[in-house]
């Protein structure tokens, strides 16, 4: 007789031993605190092809700090506190909550657990603790530190258990919560050594390998090919998921195409080698619209931006090696009845209406509608005026002679020349629209165009300028990223850079408000202040601002969950959300 | 007879085109900076000699452009009231060759409405207008290029072919440095490097100038061989040995010699030269706005929507055909006529 004895028992631990391996897989799984996300439920599969205007320079989030870098690591990389793109408030993310102490100086972040990175190894704090350390630690010359600097000093962080964190302020800092946002959290069991051994800064270039490589966002490397792709696929750790329990994201991979121009992307999307844009000009927004139904995809214009651009006048201190014509046109520059003259000259409904073909907003401060939470409604809007103008001009000591050229008190013909970056042809045309509207109250206005590198060296290092149209904003809607264009002493303070001490009283106000507005915990407290900072600007006009151009995206009509922001990365913001329709008219990939 | 009716024919060609071109306040019937911002990127108006009742006209005329709100940014024929076209009306000022003002035109529209027999920019400017007055500031540049060009090339081009030797060598290594330059970097820092206050003209005729400066390379290096084979023929050797001296040798019997293949080089040059002023400021470098030039008139065709949406924006280009075209007839005239004269 044949022994059975063996098999049974084999066949009952069988029936012990895989039951309770399933029991300890979900028990592991149910240890993970998934963020659920909010959106529609969607199905699985697919790749999303996107465009990137060049390379990256790394793959390393320490030392990045160009666009197309910054694009990729939002879906590589998680951080603490998230900013949502729609609201514009933050959130939680990595950290499921806080707490913040009494006198603003402490916040104590709770981690989710039973997170784990890309290539499966286990966050907890001291990965959080090890990343700060990283981008803090000055040797590294990380862009990252000066965002982490508070009333110059630096934050620091202790780990106060093994899913706890709290991070230390020298002094209360408002958006403390936003400061965590697009802070990539680092992989300590990766980095340690290399940090340790002072090549951090030289780890995760391009040619690292991807099974080398790993974080905490959606996606993980998958492939790069220089010069032409980077490809990522679905992080199965990733800890997130949708109202119905599935693990997020949804698509299988991303797929990155290096595509060097705006035009080359239409033309690209519109051939369907391209699955969603984001940001383009006015004028192909109008050639897209003409093809939308027949070609199966979607436009969106979500109004302003929060970029404003703006005509400033050279305030500086000027070197000896600056033309000493300067220094008389500077006399008109800084009446402030000059500036507002000019203001008051510039129609800035022709720029909305002949540069972006009616999608803009005109702008009289430097806070565009596009920003909910901060904008000042109650700053006049003046119409264009020439009789208002020329009033100003009258009162400032101006006068016209027989041929209508503007003279000053000394009959010094008003001439002067305006910097524009030949490179983009929005601001080109903005600044003709802007000769031909001085124009009209005697101004003679000479347009240089130089390349973008020439014109930042005027404006920044050798101050051999007049007058410039520049953009700025666009990053976050909080202030605190402002703080440099409007502090007298800031990186940013476009008109008068290098100022030791404010050079006029508004600019020891705008000093003085913008403090204040950082250390001020109370939203709607710090409204005020900022209101007031914008009504001063608005009426000193240091940035003579113009108009604002929306955000305007476009995408496949069956790409599911896409919401773009107007935030950056804009169309990706939710990038583990989006999935594609099983829809009838759409390509499903 | 065939050949000689090509070698008018281009000549007639040419001389019609600088005619245009010298007199564009003429012919051009609005100012080149004149802004209509009402009519951005307005269509070419339709000319008519039938109107909407079928009755025929024996003036021509137009019908005003008015917005077509159910096609957003598109224009339609406001058809009630036709706009008859006149010839020698009188229309904004303009000077003449910088001395006289006149404010007569070939033609316009009655009153107060336009005729844009190209379209209009952007800004509503009349595309025609400014092809007229462009064409001025781009075959200017070109023909002062190729002026200083020739005249640099010829001097320095003789004296190594006459001379010979270390000063032969010298200046032929000077040709194959300025062959070799990258002539639009060069240009790129020189445009940065420019004072602020440089009017349009002091800019347009440093443009020139560095064309020139920069051409005249190749001019130098034909004078030079030209100069090597005349030097030599019996007429020049019996002045010399009568004591001319070289200067006599040169100005009496070896430049004459010359005259011709100068002619047809400056055919060649003129284009290029205008082509190399339509590339400068295609990509900014040139003449700044408000002021006109076949390049930065075609700049705006860099971007895709204007290249698919507005066609009438591709006249610049077309204007350039017709120039380029006599200057290679007559080129080849001169050519073939100094071909002919040789042998």
């Amino acid at each position: 007789m044949r022994c059975v004895m063996p098999r049974l028992l084999a066949v009952h631990c069988l029936f012990i031993i895989l039951p309770a391996a399933a029991m300890a897989q979900s028990s592991a799984q149910s240890h993970e605190e998934f963020l659920v996300a909010r959106g529609k439920v969607g199905g699985l599969g697919g790749r999303l092809v996107v465009s990137l205007r060049t390379e990256p320079k790394t793959l390393n989030p320490v030392t990045a700090l160009d666009q197309p870098s910054r694009t990729v690591f939002a879906l590589l990389n998680a951080d603490l506190v998230h900013i949502n793109r729609v609201t514009q408030l933050t959130e939680p993310a990595l950290a499921k909550s806080w707490k913040v102490s009494r006198d603003g100086l402490h916040y104590t972040l709770t981690l989710r657990r039973g997170v784990r990175f890309s290539d499966g190894q286990p966050f907890d704090a001291s990965d959080v603790v090890f990343t700060f350390q990283v981008y803090l630690d000055p040797k590294i010359e990380s862009p990252q530190r000066d965002l982490l600097i508070v009333g110059g000093k630096p934050i620091s962080v202790r780990q106060l258990g093994p899913y706890k964190v709290e991070f230390n302020f020298t002094q209360r800092y408002a958006p403390a919560e936003r400061l965590f946002d697009s802070v990539d959290i680092l992989p300590r069991h990766l980095l340690e050594k290399d940090y340790q051994n002072g090549t951090i800064a030289q780890t995760w270039s391009l040619n690292t390998p991807p099974n080398q490589i790993a974080g905490l966002g959606p996606f993980r490397l998958k492939q790069y090919v220089p010069g032409q792709s980077i490809t990522l696929e679905r992080n199965p750790y990733y800890w997130k998921t949708d109202s119905a329990g599935n693990r997020l994201p949804y698509l299988d991979e991303v797929h990155f195409l290096i595509v060097p121009t705006e035009d080359a992307e239409v033309i690209r999307f519109q051939s369907g080698d391209l699955d969603l844009l984001n940001g383009f000009s006015a004028g192909n927004y109008a050639v897209l619209s003409r093809q939308q139904a027949e070609r199966g995809y979607r436009l969106y214009d979500l109004g302003p931006s929060l970029v404003y651009n703006f005509l400033f006048f050279n305030l500086n201190d000027l070197p000896a090696s600056v033309p000493s014509q300067l220094t008389q046109e500077q006399t008109w520059f800084r009446d402030v009845r000059f500036r507002q003259a000019v203001s008051a000259a510039i129609d800035r409904d022709a720029i909305v209406r002949l540069v972006y073909q009616g999608r803009a907003t005109p702008l009289w401060g430097n806070v565009t509608p596009g920003n909910k939470l901060w904008m000042n409604r109650a700053i006049p809007h003046p119409p264009r005026s020439l009789d208002n103008a020329k009033a100003l001009l009258r009162a400032a000591g101006f006068s016209w002679n027989t041929s209508g050229t503007l003279v000053d008190s000394h009959g010094t013909p008003v001439e002067f020349s305006i910097l524009t970056n030949s490179s983009n042809s929005e601001r080109t045309q903005i600044t003709t629209l802007i000769q031909n509207d001085l124009q009209q109250i005697g101004m003679n206005v000479h347009i240089v165009s130089l390349d973008f590198r020439s014109m930042l060296d005027r404006i920044f290092h050798t101050f051999n300028y007049e007058a410039a149209v520049l953009g700025l904003g666009g990053g976050d809607v909080d202030p605190a990223p402002e703080i440099n264009v409007w502090m007298s002493d800031g990186s940013t303070h476009l008109w008068h850079l290098g100022e030791k001490t404010p050079a006029t009283s508004w600019e020891a106000e705008l000093d003085r408000l913008m403090r204040q507005q950082l250390v001020t915990m109370v939203y709607s407290k710090r409204k005020k202040i900022y209101d007031r900072l914008q009504q001063i600007v608005a009426e000193q006009v240091p940035l003579i601002c113009l108009v604002s151009p929306n955000t305007l995206a476009a995408a496949r009509a069956n790409l599911g969950n896409f919401q773009p922001s107007i935030l950056p990365p804009y169309g990706l913001w939710n990038v583990e959300q989006l999935y594609w329709r099983q829809a009838g008219n759409g390509n499903s990939r | 007879m065939k050949r000689n009716l090509k070698f008018w024919a281009a000549s007639a060609l040419l001389a019609g085109i600088h005619l245009l071109l010298i007199f564009p306040g003429f012919f051009a019937p609005y100012d080149y900076s004149a802004q209509n911002r009402e009519f951005s990127y307005a269509p070419p108006s339709r000319l008519h000699f039938v109107d909407r009742a079928g009755k025929t006209h024996f003036r021509p005329f137009t019908y005003a452009l008015v917005r077509d709100d159910q096609n957003s940014g598109g224009y339609v024929e406001a058809s009630n009231k036709p706009i008859p076209i006149r010839f020698f009306v009188r229309g904004s000022s303009y000077s003449i060759l910088g001395i006289f003002r006149s404010s007569l035109h070939s033609f316009g529209a009655d009153t107060s409405a336009k005729f844009w027999l190209m379209g209009t920019d952007q800004f509503g400017r009349d595309e025609f207008s400014r092809v007229l007055y462009g064409g001025r500031i781009s075959i200017l540049a070109g023909l002062i290029a190729t002026l200083l060009s020739l005249i640099l090339g010829t001097i320095l081009g003789a004296l190594a072919g006459f001379y010979s030797g270390w000063s032969d060598v010298l200046l032929m290594r000077g040709v194959e440095l300025f062959l070799a330059l990258p002539w639009l970097y060069l240009l790129l820092t020189v445009r940065a490097s420019l004072p602020l206050h440089i009017s349009t003209i002091d800019t347009f005729l440093l443009l020139a100038a560095v064309l020139g400066l920069v051409g005249w390379a190749r001019p130098a290096r034909l004078v030079r061989g030209m100069v090597l084979s005349v030097k030599e023929r019996n007429y020049v050797q019996s002045a010399r040995g009568f004591g001319a001296s070289d200067v006599y040798l040169l100005r009496r019997h070896i430049l004459p010699q010359l005259s011709s293949v100068l002619l047809t080089q400056a055919a060649l040059l003129v284009p290029q030269f205008v082509l190399a002023e339509v590339t400068l400021s295609f990509l900014g470098l040139g003449v700044s706005e408000p002021v006109p030039s076949w390049g930065n008139l075609l700049a705006c065709l860099q971007q895709y929507y204007v290249l698919t949406s507005y066609w009438w924006m591709l006249f610049p280009a077309l204007v350039l055909v017709p120039f380029f075209a006599g200057y290679q007839m007559l080129a080849a005239e001169l050519a073939r006529r100094n071909s002919a004269a040789t042998f």
